[in-house]
């Protein structure tokens, strides 16, 4: 059982540094900047231009709370 | 040009772009984090793929891909923008210095264990890939009545596609590693994008043409992202240990 319970636990730390990685702001973001996307299309926007930016402002975000920038 | 031919033809020009895709994924994540384990991932990919196809055979031009590019498109987008983030922040501090080791590098387990992010990145490229190339294939191949002529396009595309791979990775050897995961967080990043929101649905202006639009985009993006961490750099000494 714990055998077990050590995959398991091993599997989500894998997931989670996988998704996440070392900023938990960026993928929260990025996966609502998704949903939002799907919520655009099934209302007949075709919202490709959302996410591309999304990314870049949030690696800037990211950068920038990293103190280098200020 | 024969019936067989024209099947034969578009079958591996339409599986060349999917294997372009699979294999710039296989050839990158190697060149940065090893090849051992990648191609383990990219094996057990195959695999998985041969499986499909067996078990599907004909009834694959049936699978939905849209859930399937989305949800592979959207772990390719988070994990790429870590690579993209990082690799901007060690270009910007090191330059396209540090590819034989005084890097503290992002890299794959010492002593040899098992690179679990290796193989899982190139096990999802080669098996959405190649499960797209299937596609083709066989949506080619049963519609015109010429399945065996569309099985040998896309296994062709496969192969040359495949072919140059190889050839390229001795020379991505010698780029630098900072540059390189630079590079390949861009590429993941852009066709994790691309894929993501083809999976929700989107219709992309310019259709596959978009994914060079993205990576010039995210690249340009980078690049100005590096000029403001270096001027920050200049201003502030103390930030530049990383």
């Amino acid at each position: 059982m714990s055998a077990v319970a050590g995959v398991v636990v091993a599997v989500v730390k894998f997931l989670y540094h996988y998704i996440v990685g070392d900023d938990l702001a960026v993928a929260v973001v990025m996966i609502l900047g998704l949903a939002a996307t799907g919520l655009m299309v099934l209302n007949g926007i075709n919202a490709w231009w959302l996410v591309p930016p999304l990314a870049v402002a949030m690696t800037g975000v990211s950068l920038w709370r990293r103190g280098v920038w200020h | 040009m024969t019936g067989a031919g024209v099947v034969l033809l578009t079958t591996f020009l339409a599986a060349v772009v999917e294997a372009i895709e699979m294999v710039t994924i296989v050839v990158g994540v190697g060149a940065t984090r090893g090849y051992r384990y990648t191609l383990m991932g990219a094996a057990a990919g195959l695999v998985v793929l041969a499986v499909v196809i067996a078990v599907g055979g004909v009834a694959l031009a049936a699978i939905p891909i849209g859930p399937l590019r989305l949800v592979i498109g959207s772990l390719l987008l988070l994990f790429g923008l870590q690579w993209y983030r990082k690799g901007i922040v060690r270009v910007a501090a090191r330059g396209f210095a540090g590819y034989h080791g005084q890097e503290p590098h992002e890299g794959p387990p010492e002593s040899g264990g098992f690179d679990s992010t290796a193989a899982f990145l190139a096990f999802k490229g080669v098996s959405l890939e190649g499960l797209e190339i299937a596609i083709i294939v066989v949506s080619f191949g049963a519609s015109a009545g010429q399945l065996g002529p569309s099985i040998i396009g896309g296994a062709a595309a496969i192969v040359v596609v495949g072919a140059a791979g190889f050839a390229l990775q001795r020379p991505l050897e010698r780029i630098p590693r900072s540059f390189l995961q630079l590079v390949v967080g861009t590429m993941l990043t852009s066709f994790g994008t691309f894929w993501a929101l083809e999976g929700l649905g989107v219709s992309w202006p310019q259709s596959d043409a978009d994914i060079v639009l993205l990576l010039i985009f995210y690249a340009l993006s980078a690049v100005t992202f590096i000029g403001l961490e270096r001027r920050a750099r200049l201003q502030t000494p103390e930030a530049v240990r990383t």
